[in-house]
């Protein structure tokens, strides 16, 4: 079996699962946000159950529009709340929160072969451990936070091998944007996604963490890689219980197996409007853009600021462009301000920002007028994701967003450093 | 159960966000959010759009976020059914745990367009085009779908779950 087979048939209760079979499992973490919560909130009600099923594994985290944006926001934020106090659930308020998925593995409350559902399509981030995250809508949430079960169907699972150095300013996201541009968007519909070879096992746990943030832009149902030394390294000191590693059998059986050389891949770029519209940098040809967003579950780790503050080191923000910078976490906020990355966005002429989602869905925080351009480390350039209908946005590794900021185009951070 | 309706006819990849914008999102009531349902692809649709109405679509319809106000904002502006040739994964278990019937036409829905008149049987699958008389084949859904959908979604289904766990 592979591991993601493995989780499910331990989570079912059952030696044996094969994909396809539709199981009932148990699950270790209910995760839900500002926008998912409220709907889930109101159907619990109407499910008759009185309490949720563990309050340490429900987890809540209004990350969406906080610090609240407007007075529908507000209220939905206080539904949560109130929630959260009366059912004694896990809860972060503006001030600890973070973007919920950097936030839950910083915290250790997801670990290495947890099942974990989340309201929140990017669940399936915590992949990056060694864990089944996926995303459900709030239904699923409301029902899951009742009877601590949900129903699942075993996914095939699709491995993935990549092969070589990564050259520089290349990482995960490049990785993964490749990935979905070679698979396209439903590439991975309803299956599992397993990254493996000698590229990833040099990937950091951050860069790990993107690629799994983005499985889902492939249409899967999950990302997985199998816990190595550096994730237990990474989750040895924050996990809260205690977890268990598994890994793929070596006659599991796949539903396809791709092999990518990446010696020499290039920085990627995902045009408007798909994640899957994917040219290397050099071939980006002259884009102007407005605005540039460094952050989101996607990019708004210690890693991804300590890169974007190499390139801005010493430059300054070009005058036709706003660039915005958001740490995932206020763990993160405070790591980069130590390590000087916050004076050097704040000097080079950055709006750094509370953690929030913020611009990454259009919330607030840095919508986009019609006609304007903006290069986002964040997961989505679907129509109208950040802003006017006619707005466009073109997705990139923090390097290429920030080196973008300094000349007002899309550029390669070889231009600048 | 069967449906015959005006068809919308949408193409590849129509995502959460076009279905529902985010900027909408600071609030759960189906009305307000069917008022803004596609609304920068299809800016006609909420005006123009009645009780009944089909959407017929290309695949991977529902891509994007996990938000239920997608097939919630759909059903809740009339639409009696979603027909495409494949939908994301999230978007599907929406529909049918709030009871949104959606089906699966893997072999595509012809040269079926908007304004087009189809049956839809959930039950068997069979979509007809009215106008064209083409016929398309759905799959059907597995049999703990159909318990799902016959309860009337994941909340009466669980709820009658937990009634009987707490009867002694
Ligand atoms: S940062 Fe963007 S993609 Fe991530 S959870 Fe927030 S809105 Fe969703």
């Amino acid at each position: 079996m592979t591991i993601t087979e493995k989780i499910l048939a331990d989570h079912a209760g059952l030696v044996e699962v094969h994909p396809g079979q539709l199981i009932s499992a148990r699950v270790d973490v209910v995760l839900g946000n500002d926008i998912t919560a409220p709907v889930a909130i109101e159907q619990f009600a109407t499910l008759g159950a009185d309490r949720v099923f563990d309050p340490q594994r429900v987890i809540l985290v209004p990350d969406h529009f906080t610090p609240n944006k407007d007075i529908k926001s507000a209220e939905q934020v206080k539904k949560v709340r109130e929630f959260a106090r009366e059912h004694g659930t896990v809860y972060f308020e503006v001030g600890q929160m973070g973007i919920e998925h950097c936030l839950l593995p910083e915290q250790g409350l997801v670990v290495p072969g947890d099942l974990i559902i989340g309201a929140d399509s990017h669940t399936c981030t915590y992949g990056a451990l060694g864990a089944l995250a996926t995303g459900v809508g709030s239904t699923d949430m409301a029902a899951a936070m009742a009877t601590g079960q949900t129903w699942f169907r075993v996914p095939s699972t699709l491995k993935f091998v990549f092969y070589g150095h990564l050259p520089p300013w290349v990482g995960g996201k490049d990785l993964i944007l490749y990935t979905i541009g070679q698979i396209g968007v439903d590439g991975a519909q309803y299956q599992a996604m397993e990254f493996t070879g000698e590229t990833i096992a040099e990937l950091s746990m951050d860069g790990r963490f993107t690629m799994a943030n983005m499985a889902v832009e492939a249409g899967a149902k999950n990302g997985i890689f199998a816990a190595d030394a550096k994730t237990i390294s990474y989750i040895g000191e924050r996990a809260r219980r205690p977890f268990k590693v598994y890994r793929s059998d070596p006659d599991a059986e796949y539903a396809a197996v791709y092999e990518f050389d990446v010696r020499n891949l290039e920085p990627q770029v995902a045009f408007p409007f798909l994640p899957e519209n994917v040219k290397p940098v050099s071939q980006a040809g002259p884009v102007e853009i407005a605005q540039v967003v460094i952050g989101s579950c996607t990019n708004g780790r210690l890693e991804d600021l300590a890169l974007a503050a190499r390139v801005l080191q010493g430059h300054q923000v070009h005058r036709d462009v706003r660039l915005i910078v958001i740490p995932g976490t206020q763990e993160i906020y405070l790591a980069a301000m130590r390590q000087g990355y916050i004076e050097t966005f704040i000097t080079a002429g950055a709006a750094v920002s509370t953690p929030t989602c913020g611009p990454c869905l259009g919330g607030h925080m840095g919508i986009l007028a019609k006609g304007e351009r903006a290069v986002s480390t964040t997961n989505r350039n679907f129509v109208g994701r950040m802003g006017h209908p006619e707005s466009e946005v073109y997705l990139a590794n923090p390097a290429v967003a920030a080196a973008s900021a300094i000349l007002g185009r899309i550029a390669s951070p070889e231009e600048v450093v | 159960m069967e449906f015959s309706g005006r068809v919308w006819r949408l193409g590849d990849n129509i995502d959460t966000d076009v279905i529902i914008p985010a900027r909408w999102l600071n609030t759960t009531d189906p009305q307000e959010l069917a008022s803004h349902c596609l609304e920068d692809i299809q800016p006609e649709f909420n005006h123009a759009v009645q009780a009944g109405d089909i959407i017929v679509a290309g695949r991977n319809f529902g891509c994007g976020s996990s938000r239920e106000h997608a097939p919630i904002a759909i059903k809740a502006s009339g639409v009696a059914c979603v027909v495409a040739t494949s939908f994301a994964r999230i978007f599907y278990r929406n529909a049918i745990n709030i009871g949104l019937p959606i089906l699966e036409c893997p072999g595509g829905t012809g040269s079926t367009e908007t304004s087009h008149q189809l049956l839809v049987n959930v039950e068997n699958g069979r979509v007809k085009n009215l106008t064209t008389g083409e016929v398309y084949q759905a799959n059907p859904f597995p049999p703990f779908m159909r318990e799902l959908i016959r309860a009337g979604g994941l909340l009466p289904y669980v709820a009658a779950q937990i009634g009987r766990q707490q009867q002694p």
